[in-house]
């Protein structure tokens, strides 16, 4: 297998916090490769550090030792222009709570990436464009009826869901989902995998978080995280 | 855009936003009301001493006045950029009623009516004559009588709402004007006969210039008159100011240094006359400086309003840093969610700075139209609390001679008020803003900071 095969990279991870005077070391050495288009799950009791892992491989967090490498470039030769363009572009996250802004509707929130990405000009050239997106990504998510609404107006799958189409709408090469059943019940947490199970399909390469075995099953590749490192992949 | 768009809904969809608005509001009224009222009446002094003075003088404090000022006269009528020159005579007299036996000290000022029209805006401050001031000084009883203009405020009293009663106008009314004559050394001019010179003049008309003591303390006698009462007369005339008027397309500082050039020739060419130590202490001076001693104290008061009120900026500074402060705290989450998305540290600033931005607009755009509005009505407002409730909050109209309260708004004033606003609050925003661009992700996404 060739090194343009992984989309993602993680060589030696390591990353401790500090928890009033003791340093917690959350990772320690972990190794980690993805595969374009692959659709994996880490899973791991609480506190193992899933979401920690996550957050590295997406340039919200950064190590204190080791290498992530995004299509073979080391992330931590980014400067902070290319890392907020990373994270506006090449990745998309899902968190276990939704993280939706209130103040902006449904489509709005969904197209936020791409308005951050543009100035006021370059927003007013692709503004039609973006609603458009926007709109088909909310139909594909079933929540066409839903486009006016605000986040607090939904329930909790879709409002995932509409976290799941703010991720999408910048097409980014990988999706970074944290729990994003953990806050769902059973039926509504099947609808958002059987989402990501088509998104997989359709070609996205897909990083989820879980501590539920049963959720990290459904996808392709499940990789343990246990005392720091990657006991099983 | 998304910076716009969220800092306009944070605005509107925080209830604390509205305070730090209303605060910036409040602010911003109480500032263009006192600041324009301020303003008015400064402006309105200010105007009201260079219609006095002209746009230069040139004057001796010495009540032995100078010499050969006709020559300078002549000279100053030779130059274009003159348009008026008046000579007067200045010293001080006691005045008593004609039959009474009481007397009072008050200023005089010999001027030639017509000429000191032209160079002061004296014409327009009589009530009689003001269409022929050439007919200033003849009393309506008997035009062949020596006549006086009195200031308005020692005839005439002011009803509550600054009005004046002319019913009572003391046509005719005889004054006893007793001045004390000096030589061109300072010596008292009659030591042997009796050392006064007094002469009845009959009352022609009042001025009113609306500067409180020229109004109170100050009558005008024909230019001769005042030269003979004072001494000032004889072969050698004397005088103790000359009042200019430029043309208006001159500038009154480079007229006032063309007419300074003119008079140190001038100084220099009677360097040899037997009265020249005379005009060693002339000084040629602009109306400001002229009148700087009055003007100076209404400068001071502006100034001393203006940095009181630069306090009221400070209150808002800090009421804006705490509204910021309280809405970042709750809006980490957001800081949060727009990083994961790309936003960068700058931009997160500039929204929330944005959001400053914002308040201090709309505080200011509040607190200028309340505060016009209700500079428009102000004066109504007065006179209905006094009509109603017998109360003036300002100043009481029968002591001060000022009139309406001013409200013209100066919108050069109204463009750095706002100004102000918006950057007190910008800089209130400032730092809650540095600390929300410095947020980490990682941190305010976290579920234990949910």
């Amino acid at each position: 297998m060739s090194e343009s095969d992984f989309i993602l990279q993680a060589e030696e991870i390591y990353k401790s916090y500090r928890m009033g005077a003791t340093r917690v070391k959350v990772l320690k050495g972990v190794d980690l490769e993805i595969r374009k288009g692959e659709y994996v799950a880490i899973v791991g009791a609480s506190g193992s550090g899933k979401s920690t892992l996550l957050h590295i491989l997406g340039a919200l967090d950064r190590p204190d030792k080791g290498v992530v490498r995004f299509e073979g470039r080391d992330l931590s030769r980014y400067g902070n222009g290319e890392l907020n363009r990373f994270r506006n572009k090449m990745v998309g996250f899902v968190f276990q709570f939704y993280h939706l802004l209130d103040e902006l509707s449904v489509l709005e929130n969904v197209y936020l990436p791409t308005m951050v990405s543009k100035g006021v000009l370059g927003w007013f050239g692709c503004r039609r464009w973006a609603r458009n997106r926007a709109k088909e990504l909310l139909e594909q998510l079933g929540l066409a009826e839903r486009a006016k609404h605000k986040p607090y107006q939904l329930s909790g799958g879709e409002r995932q869901r509409v976290a799941i189409g703010r991720a999408l709408m910048n097409e980014p090469n990988v999706l970074l989902a944290d729990e994003p059943t953990g806050n769902l019940d059973s039926a509504t947490g099947n609808g958002i995998l059987n989402v990501f199970e088509k998104l997989n399909q359709a070609g996205q390469t897909i990083v989820m978080v879980s501590h539920d075995d049963r959720v990290a099953q459904r996808a392709a590749r499940m990789v343990t995280l246990a005392d720091g490192k990657i006991s099983r992949a | 855009m998304y910076k716009i768009i969220l800092a306009i809904r944070y605005l509107l969809k925080r209830r604390i936003a509205y305070f730090a608005v209303l605060a910036v509001a409040l602010s911003v009224f109480i500032v263009v009301v006192v600041m324009t009222v301020m303003t008015g009446l400064v402006r309105d002094f200010k105007q009201k001493n260079h219609q006095f003075a002209g746009d230069c003088v040139v004057s001796t404090e010495s009540l032995v006045g100078f010499a050969y000022y006709e020559d300078f006269i002549k000279i100053l009528e030779q130059e274009d950029i003159v348009e008026g020159v008046s000579a007067v005579v200045k010293s001080y007299a006691l005045v008593s009623p004609e039959g009474t036996e009481r007397n009072v000290g008050v200023e005089i000022m010999g001027i030639e009516p017509v000429s000191h029209s032209r160079a002061t805006g004296f014409g327009q401050t009589l009530y009689n004559h003001r269409d022929d001031v050439s007919k200033a000084f003849e009393p309506a009883c008997d035009p062949n009588l020596g006549g006086c203009v009195i200031g308005i405020d020692m005839v005439l009293s002011r009803d509550a709402k600054g009005k004046y009663s002319y019913d009572s106008d003391p046509i005719g009314r005889g004054l006893v004007i007793s001045c004390f004559p000096l030589t061109a050394k300072g010596a008292l001019a009659k030591v042997s006969t009796g050392l006064v010179n007094t002469k009845t003049f009959y009352y022609s008309d009042n001025s009113h210039s609306g500067l409180a003591r020229v109004d109170s303390s100050m009558i005008y006698l024909p230019f001769e008159q005042a030269q003979m009462m004072c001494g000032m007369g004889g072969p050698v005339k004397r005088a103790s100011g000359i009042h200019i008027k430029f043309k208006p397309d001159v500038k009154p500082f480079e007229g006032c240094r063309k007419v300074a050039s003119l008079w140190e020739n001038f100084r220099q060419e009677k360097a040899n006359e037997s009265y020249a130590n005379l005009l060693e202490k002339v000084t040629v001076q602009s109306w400001k400086d002229n009148r700087r001693a009055f003007i100076a104290a209404m400068e001071k008061e502006q100034m001393m309003m203006t940095v009181l009120f630069g306090l009221v900026g400070i209150t808002t500074v800090f009421i804006v840093f705490v509204v910021s402060y309280m809405i970042i705290s709750h809006k980490s989450k957001d800081i949060g969610i727009l990083k994961s998305i790309g936003v960068s540290n700058a931009n997160v600033m500039m929204l929330f700075l944005g959001f400053s931005f914002l308040v201090g607009l709309l505080g200011s755009a509040i607190g200028v139209v309340g505060g016009w509005r209700f500079l428009v009505h102000i004066n109504g407002i007065e006179e209905w609390l006094y009509d109603n409730f017998g109360y003036q909050p300002l100043w009481d109209r029968t002591i001060f001679a000022i009139g309406d309260i001013p409200n013209t708004i100066d919108f050069k004033v109204l463009g750095v008020i706002i100004l102000s606003a918006i950057a007190a609050c910008l800089v209130g925003g400032l730092l809650p803003c540095r600390q929300a661009a410095k947020q980490k992700p990682i941190e305010t996404l976290q579920v234990s900071q949910l």
